[in-house]
C-alpha cells in the first residue's frame, strides 16, 4: 500500500515537471509575439522597430510602379528599406545613395549613365547592391568616374551586377569590411591613358573580393593602402596593363585566380606577408611583361600556383624572405628572373617544364637566394642513392641566359648549335655563371601536385 | 630525257641503302619523341635542333660522296647524245628530291598515325618546309664543290667546313658583333646578317613557329614584327631561294663547260 502510494506521487511529480519545462519553452514565443503585435501599435523598442520596417517597407521602381526613377526613390526610402528596381532601362546618372538601404534588380534592369557621369555613389554603411546593370560611364581625366563607389563607409555588399563599358567599375575608397562578390566588368578602351581600373581599392580594409570576372580594363583589380584582405576565385583577363596591382597592402591573400593574356601580368609592390596561392598567370605575353611581378616583397609566400606561357614567370626585385614553393612552370621565356637586389629567397619543391630559360640573374656574385630540391626538367644527372634526389647538383642559370641579360640582341641565337655548345663548356666547367647559384639536390621526378 | 635521267637516278638511289637508313632515322625519332614527349607540338620543337643539325650535314656530305662517284657514270653517259643541261637537272633531282622525301615521310608519317592536332600539323609542315629547303641547298653546294674540285679529299674537307661555317662559327661571329658593337643598335644588321646563313634563317623562321619568339620579351619581338609582316615573310623567302639560286645555277654553269 504504501509502495503504492509512493509511486503515484512519482508520476505525479513527473508530470508536473514536463509541462513545467513545456511551459517555460513557449514563453519567449508568446513574449515575442506580443513585442512584435506592440510595436506594430507603435510602442515596442528600437530594435524591434527597425526589424519590421525592414519587413515591411520596400519601394518598387519600375515602369507603373510607385517610382519611375530611381533617384526618387533613393529620396524617398529611410534606413532599413529596400528598394527593388525593376526591368528596363533607366537613363540615370550621379544616384546617391546616403541611407541604409538594399538595392535589389529584379530582372537585371539596366542603369545607363549615359556617358554624363558617374553611376551611384554610396555614402552610408550596410549598403547592399544586387542585381544592377550600369553601362556607359565616361573617360575623364579629372575626376574618378566610376560605376559604383563607395565613399567613407563601413560594410557594404555588391553581387552579381554587370558592369558594361565603364570607366571606374568597383570604387572604394577608404571604406572598410566590404565584400565584392560574382560582379561582371568588361571595358573596351584599348589606351592605359582613357582607362581606369576595374575593381579599384584605395584605404580599404578587410574587403572580400571574389568571384569576380574582370576584362578589359586597365588594371583588373588595383589594391592601394589595403589591408587584411582577401581576392580570390576571380577570373582577370585582357587587361591594357595589370590583371593585378597590389600597392602597399600588407597581410593580403590571393587564391585560386586566373589571370590571362594581361598587358604585363600581375604585379605586386611594396608589401608584406602576402599570400599567394592555387593561382594561375597564363599566357602574359610582351615585350615588358610577366606572370608575376614582385617589386619591394617580403616576409610572403607563393605556393602552387602556375605559370604557363609568361614571357617571365616571376621577377623578383628587391624581394626579401618569399618563399616559393609547389608552383608549376610550364612555357615559359624565362621561368624565374630573380633580381640581384632580392635576398633570403627559397624556391623549392617547384616544376619546370618546357622553359626557354629556367633562372636567370644579372648578379655576378654569389647567390643570396636558396635554390633547393626543385624538379629540372633539363636535369641529366643521375642518383645513384635512390633517394630521389639527384647526386650530381643542377645549375639553372645557363651561360647564355647571362649573354642574353647583357646583350638582349643575342637572344637572336637561342637553339643555335654554338650555342648549345657555350652552355655544355660552362657547364661542365662553370666559370661566368654565379657559382653559388645551384640547386644541390634536384629532385629525380615531377613533384605532384 | 630529264625524266629518264630521272627515273634511272631514282632507282639507283632507292637500290642503295643509305636513303632507306636515313628515312629510318628520321621515322624511329620522330617516333620516339611521340612516345616519350606526347603533344606534336613539343616533338616539332625537339626535332628542329635535329633538323637544323643533321639536314646540312646529311645533304653536303651524301651531295659531295653521291657526286664523285657518279663520276665515271657522268662520263659514260656524256658519250651518248644526252645534253648536258639535261643530264645536271637529273642528277640534281635525282639527289634531292629522294633526300627531300624521305625526311618528309620520316617526319610526318609518326604525325599521321598519332592524330597530331591542327596546330602541330602546322609547326610540323613548317618543319618539313625548312629542313626540304636546307636539303636542297646544301645538296646544290655539294654538287658545286664536287664540281669545282677533282680531288675528292680537298672536295669533301671543304663540304665538312662550309657545314661547319653555317652551323657553328657564323654564329659565333654574330655573338662576337654583338659583344663589339652593343652600345649601338643592333636590331637591323642582326636581322640582315641572319638572312645571310640560311641555317639561322631557317631557325629564326621555325622559332617563330612555335611561339618562343612571343614569349622571348623585347628582342622577340622585333624578330616577330619582322618575319611576321608580309614584307618580312617575303624577304625571308627570297633569301632562301638565293641561296638555292646561286649554288645551283653557279654548279649548273660549271658542269656545262667542265673538262671530265
Amino acid at each position: 500500500m504504501k509502495w503504492c502510494v509512493i509511486k503515484i506521487f512519482q508520476r505525479l511529480f513527473a508530470i508536473t515537471a514536463v509541462i513545467g519545462i513545456v511551459a517555460v519553452g513557449m514563453c519567449p514565443a508568446t513574449t515575442e509575439a506580443s513585442q512584435r503585435l506592440a510595436s506594430i501599435a507603435g510602442i515596442g523598442d528600437v530594435m524591434a522597430s527597425q526589424s519590421v520596417s525592414e519587413s515591411v517597407r520596400i519601394l518598387e521602381v519600375g515602369d507603373q510602379k510607385e517610382y519611375t526613377r530611381i533617384a526618387d526613390a533613393l529620396s524617398a526610402a529611410s534606413d532599413g528599406d529596400t528598394i527593388r528596381i525593376h526591368t528596363g532601362t533607366y537613363r540615370e546618372h550621379g544616384l546617391t545613395v546616403d541611407r541604409r538601404v538594399a538595392i535589389f534588380g529584379v530582372g537585371r534592369p539596366v542603369i545607363d549613365v549615359e556617358e554624363k557621369g558617374e553611376g551611384i555613389r554610396i555614402t552610408a554603411g550596410n549598403v547592399h547592391i544586387e542585381g544592377l546593370e550600369i553601362r556607359n560611364v565616361p573617360t575623364s581625366h579629372s575626376r574618378d568616374l566610376a560605376a559604383i563607389r563607395f565613399e567613407r563607409v563601413s560594410g557594404g555588399k555588391v553581387i552579381g551586377n554587370i558592369l558594361d563599358n565603364t570607366f571606374f567599375g568597383i570604387y572604394l575608397a577608404r571604406s572598410h569590411d566590404m565584400e565584392i562578390r560574382d560582379n561582371e566588368l568588361r571595358a573596351y578602351q584599348t589606351r592605359e591613358s582613357v582607362s581606369a581600373n576595374g575593381i579599384h581599392l584605395w584605404n580599404s580594409d578587410r574587403a572580400v573580393i571574389k568571384g569576380n570576372v574582370v576584362i578589359g580594363h586597365r588594371d583588373g583589380i588595383y589594391l592601394e593602402y589595403v589591408q587584411e584582405s582577401s581576392i580570390h576565385n576571380n577570373h582577370v583577363e585582357k587587361n591594357i596593363r595589370y590583371g593585378l596591382h597590389f600597392m602597399f597592402s600588407d597581410d593580403c591573400i590571393y587564391h585560386d585566380n586566373r589571370f590571362e593574356n594581361n598587358g604585363a601580368g600581375v604585379a605586386v609592390m611594396y608589401s608584406r606577408r602576402v599570400i599567394m596561392k592555387h593561382n594561375e598567370f597564363v599566357n602574359n605575353w610582351g615585350a615588358a611583361s610577366y606572370g608575376l611581378l614582385l617589386k619591394e616583397i617580403t616576409d610572403s609566400e607563393i605556393f602552387e600556383n602556375e605559370f604557363s606561357g609568361n614571357t617571365i614567370g616571376i621577377r623578383s626585385e628587391g624581394s626579401d624572405r618569399v618563399k616559393k614553393y609547389r608552383n608549376r612552370f610550364h612555357r615559359n621565356g624565362w621561368a624565374i628572373r630573380i633580381m640581384a637586389s632580392s635576398m633570403d629567397n627559397l624556391i623549392t619543391e617547384n616544376n619546370f617544364i618546357d622553359n626557354a630559360f629556367d633562372v636567370s640573374t644579372n648578379s655576378r656574385q654569389q647567390s643570396r637566394n636558396r635554390f633547393e630540391a626543385n624538379y629540372w626538367d633539363k636535369y641529366s644527372g643521375y642518383d645513384l642513392k635512390g633517394d630521389g634526389f639527384g647526386d650530381v647538383p643542377y645549375r639553372p642559370v645557363r651561360l647564355f641566359s647571362l649573354i642574353v641579360e647583357r646583350n638582349p640582341m643575342a637572344l637572336m641565337l637561342l637553339r643555335s648549335m654554338f650555342v648549345q655548345i657555350l652552355d655544355l663548356t660552362e657547364r661542365v666547367m662553370p666559370t661566368i655563371t654565379p657559382e653559388t647559384l645551384v640547386d644541390e639536390k634536384p629532385l629525380m621526378r615531377e613533384v605532384r601536385l | 630525257m630529264i625524266g629518264k635521267i630521272l627515273k634511272y637516278q631514282l632507282r639507283d638511289v632507292i637500290r642503295s641503302r643509305w636513303v632507306i637508313a636515313y628515312v629510318l632515322f628520321f621515322l624511329v625519332l620522330t617516333d620516339i619523341l611521340f612516345r616519350f614527349g606526347g603533344d606534336g607540338l613539343r616533338v616539332a620543337s625537339s626535332m628542329m635542333n635535329i633538323v637544323l643539325i643533321v639536314i646540312p650535314l646529311a645533304s653536303i656530305v651524301l651531295g659531295a660522296f653521291y657526286l664523285y662517284n657518279a663520276r665515271e657514270y657522268i662520263e659514260l653517259l656524256l658519250c651518248h647524245p644526252v645534253k648536258r643541261h639535261q643530264l645536271f637537272w637529273g642528277m640534281f633531282l635525282g639527289l634531292a628530291l629522294p633526300l627531300v622525301a624521305a625526311f618528309s615521310g620520316g617526319v610526318l608519317l609518326p604525325y599521321l598515325y598519332n592524330a597530331a592536332s591542327a596546330e602541330a600539323w602546322r609547326a610540323a609542315l613548317m618543319l618539313v618546309f625548312t629542313g626540304s629547303m636546307l636539303t636542297v641547298i646544301f645538296v646544290a653546294i655539294a654538287y658545286y664543290i664536287a664540281l669545282r674540285f677533282d680531288d675528292r679529299i680537298k672536295g669533301l674537307g671543304l663540304a665538312l667546313i662550309i657545314c661547319l661555317f653555317f652551323t657553328i662559327i657564323y654564329d659565333g661571329i654574330i655573338l662576337f658583333v654583338i659583344y663589339i658593337f652593343s652600345s649601338y643598335p643592333l636590331e637591323k644588321p642582326v636581322l640582315v646578317l641572319s638572312l645571310l646563313n640560311p641555317i639561322d634563317l631557317g631557325r629564326i623562321l621555325l622559332l617563330l613557329q612555335f611561339d618562343i619568339s612571343a614569349l622571348m620579351g623585347l628582342t622577340g619581338a622585333v624578330f616577330r614584327e619582322f618575319f611576321g609582316t608580309a614584307l618580312g615573310m617575303a624577304i625571308s623567302l627570297a633569301s632562301l631561294l638565293l641561296w638555292l639560286a646561286v649554288p645551283v645555277i653557279a654548279g649548273f654553269r660549271r658542269f656545262l663547260v667542265k673538262d671530265f
